[in-house]
């Protein structure tokens, strides 16, 4: 990790982390009677580790090689890995959740294990955990390859890279120990929010200083969906989780937002996440992974520009659906259900401009599983965006909301989009990356793919039918006008969607601990390549633009 | 034309930064800001009052443990919910509500009016281990909110954090929030008449959990329960809704 700083460098590095295990310490002394202190054990144990790691190989060799002459890859590297381990941690939780779901005894008779507790571990652990440092990693990559030049920067990788996972474990653990702001994917508390703002700031300057040194006239367009990732992530990270700490040595803080406005402002995040965080940076992936792999320029730049400035308006208004026929006056509801349904103009304009991409790759399609991830991922996100369009409308939403019918559209772009455009990203990235003729095991990928795609069919339908079923018991009335059925008989009904549910997810799991098997082995045993050069251009031998 | 225009924008970092965050903040700001400023977004409840110090604790209980994941605080505006947990919400229940736990997801029911409907003990058996009660269950055991004592020293903090924030905290209140909060739960001494005192007659003062030895969390989550839906009445005033707010004395 450290060949290529030079000693400066590495005084820098070493510098940041120790900084970063005092925080750690006056953490753990501020809050020794709280679960403040716990936190600030873990923050001594990460970037303990990392100052000491920094020092064993302190004196190792420096790199000798003009460093310009390359890009940098090595944060990359583990980048990919920290996003693998993650994604097997989120989705062994996620597992683990459901079958509690089913099967209520699975949990120990203390609190971290109950379902409140290990829920958001699941949703962290998957869409931040896996979902961002696979963002972080290919954004780090596209943005080199794009602009041909390399990462602007030698320490700040590590300190966007590092930085965010210790706030992935810090949010994770807070919530095993009751730290928690219960605000639907943002339960991170106060400090652990203010680190990510250095980090995601951090992670800003590097990646325009980056684009700044490019070799080519134009911003390619994958990188404006980084850019508004984490530029919109950034005010939304921030908006949402303004807030007062009780004391500064209490993990507990009041958000400033009260009752009706937290809601909107909540949503309105929510909402917002799953655009910015979960469909603009995977739709970056898309933009550069997919044409790589099919080997088929983007069909449309027309469409490229319409669907991302349609995304980066129309989005932010959207989030109010998810408060139709709340106490949220009636007018915003009506403006977010509205720009719901204007998104699908967008959305489809996306998930067209890459299925057209494959006109004349079909056959690779049929033949390379990697570029099928990135298929059906396309084709997945089509779906979703179209059932969330739909799900937006008030009267439709009167049946959807509260119900599993969510969390089924919820999965059908987590795992149907999100996973399988990352899955294909990752495949057609490690063996560039690690310069390897190609992946371990096509065979693997072959089963990953199909354990994917079951996995996600089956998890989706049960939901499906669990959701609409729930929906429609509740509002069912009698002959006599009176409501049919009780809360609990539509528990009772859920059970075996239940067990359905949590067999799709363990399908998927499995999928992705084979994944991480073919990647490992793909970096341990598959022969180097040869290969013409994947190289930065070197700025003397440019022509003056 | 248009063209032109985007080959300059995607030609320049900042640009194509300030275009961003240009596009992105419209909804928000158009959404968002006018929620401060029209006056009938939260309606007005002069009988509403302010969370008792052991009922903060509970609710601060409540989102620790995440039920939110599973029970919406929200009734909704639609017939079967009102018949089925009672008048729909007002913002006005929610107006001291840091976080709003109106949630997103009923795997158990409602409970915005949870609050009087069931008895302490139904209460404390159920959140001990739900399948003692309801068979079918299929809610997490909370048995260990019975072993945990509450945590009372910064109770104070607390309250004058939610001052801080607006919500009507006296500084009488603020100092005796630890008192109130053994009194709530330890009926017939001399810390529970202050507790009626300060925070109005109606105030459920009772032995949640049974044990009036030490205050746990199970009395903490219980004395919120109890008072989810009850802080003000506007709710059955100003709708259609026939029944009365329920009393646990019945």
């Amino acid at each position: 990790m450290l060949a290529n700083l030079t000693s400066s460098e590495r005084q820098n590095a070493f510098a940041i982390a120790v900084l970063v295990t005092l925080a750690g310490v006056l953490m753990a002394a501020v809050g020794r009677t709280d679960t403040l202190g716990i936190q600030g054990v873990i923050v001594i144990l990460f970037a303990g580790t990392i100052s000491w790691y920094i020092m064993s190989s302190f004196y190792a060799p420096e790199p000798s090689e003009d460093r310009s002459a390359s890009y940098y890859d090595d944060p990359i590297k583990i980048g990919i890995l920290l996003s693998m381990g993650w994604a097997v941690f989120g989705m062994f939780m996620g597992v683990w959740v459901a079958a509690q779901l089913a099967w209520p005894n699975l949990a120990f008779d203390s609190g971290w294990s109950t379902f409140g507790r290990l829920r958001p571990t699941h949703t962290t652990g998957v869409i931040f955990g896996f979902g961002g440092n696979a963002l972080i990693a290919t954004s780090f990559h596209v943005v080199q390859r794009t602009s041909r030049a390399r990462l602007a920067g030698q320490v700040s990788p590590w300190f966007v890279l590092l930085g965010y996972n210790l706030f992935c474990v810090l949010a994770v653990t807070g919530y095993l120990l009751g730290i928690t702001q219960s605000k639907e994917y943002a339960e991170a508390e106060w400090y652990a929010d203010l680190w990510l703002v250095l980090v995601w700031v951090t992670y800003f300057v590097l990646y325009i200083a980056t684009i700044a040194r490019r070799k080519e006239p134009h911003i390619y367009v994958a990188n404006w969906y980084f850019m508004a990732f984490i530029l919109v992530v950034a005010i939304l990270h921030i908006v949402n989780n303004l807030a007062i700490p009780v004391s500064w040595g209490s993990a507990k803080s009041y958000t400033i937002w009260p009752g009706v406005q937290d809601a909107m402002v909540q949503w309105w995040y929510g909402h917002n996440a799953v655009a910015f965080f979960l469909t603009a940076g995977f739709l970056g992936m898309l933009y550069y992974y997919l044409p790589v792999r099919a080997q088929r320029p983007i069909f449309s730049y027309r469409l490229s520009i319409l669907s991302f400035w349609g995304i980066t308006f129309f989005y932010m208004w959207a989030g109010s659906h998810h408060l139709h026929y709340t106490a949220l006056p009636h007018w915003v509801q009506t403006l977010g259900m509205t720009f719901s349904v204007m998104l699908l103009v967008p959305s489809w304009a996306s998930a067209g401009n890459a299925l057209l991409t494959l006109n004349g790759a079909w056959h690779r399609v049929r033949d390379d599983a990697t570029l099928r991830f990135m298929m059906a991922a396309a084709v997945f996100y089509g779906l979703s965006t179209f059932e969330g369009s739909f799900m937006a409308i008030r009267p439709v939403n009167s049946l959807s909301h509260y119900t599993d019918w969510t969390v089924g559209h919820v999965h059908a772009g987590a795992l149907g989009w999100v996973a399988l455009i990352t899955f294909g990203s990752l495949y057609t990235l490690v063996p560039s990356l690690w310069k390897k003729e190609r992946m371990y095991s096509a065979a693997l990928i072959e089963w990953h793919f199909w354990l994917a795609i079951a996995g996600t069919v089956i998890y989706v339908f049960a939901m499906w039918n669990s959701g609409i079923i729930q929906g429609l018991m509740w509002r069912t009335y009698t002959e006599e006008g009176v409501l049919a059925y009780s809360f609990l008989d539509s528990l009772v009904a859920m059970y075996p969607y239940y067990i359905a549910r949590a067999f799709g997810g363990l399908l998927f799991l499995i999928g992705a601990v084979l994944a991480c098997y073919n990647i490992w082995m793909t970096v341990r045993t598959v022969p180097d390549i040869a290969r013409a050069a994947d190289v930065p251009v070197v700025p003397s031998v440019v022509p003056g633009e | 034309m248009g063209d032109t225009f985007h080959r300059k924008l995607e030609r320049s970092s900042i640009l194509l930064t300030l275009g961003i965050i240009a596009a992105a903040s419209v909804g928000g700001i158009v959404e968002i800001a006018p929620l401060f400023t029209i006056d009938e977004t939260v309606e007005h409840a002069p009988d509403m009052r302010v969370y008792t110090p052991l009922e903060l604790a509970g609710r601060n209980i409540y989102v620790r443990e995440g039920c939110y994941a599973c029970h919406s605080q929200m009734i909704r505006t639609l017939r079967d919910e009102v018949e089925r947990y009672g008048p729909y919400s007002l913002a006005v229940e929610s107006q001291y509500d840091r976080p709003m736990l109106w949630g997103s997801k009923r795997t158990g029911p409602d409970l915005a009016r949870i609050g009087g409907k069931y008895s302490d003990f139904w209460h404390v058996a159920h959140l001990t281990n739900p399948r003692d009660v309801v068979p079918e269950s299929n809610m997490p055991a909370y048995a260990f909110l019975n072993r945990s004592r509450l945590r009372m020293d910064d109770l104070s903090a607390h309250l004058a954090a939610q001052r801080t924030l607006g919500v009507p905290y006296t500084d009488e209140m603020i100092e005796n929030a630890a008192r109130d909060a053994y009194g709530q739960a330890t009926p017939d001494t001399d810390f529970a008449a202050g507790v009626t005192e300060r925070y109005g007659e109606a105030t459920q003062v009772s032995a949640f959990d049974g044990v009036t030895t030490h205050v746990t969390e199970m009395d903490a989550l219980v004395a919120y329960l109890q008072v989810l839906g009850r802080l003000t009445d506007a709710a059955y005033r100003n709708t259609a809704a026939s029944e009365l707010p329920p009393d646990p004395e019945d």
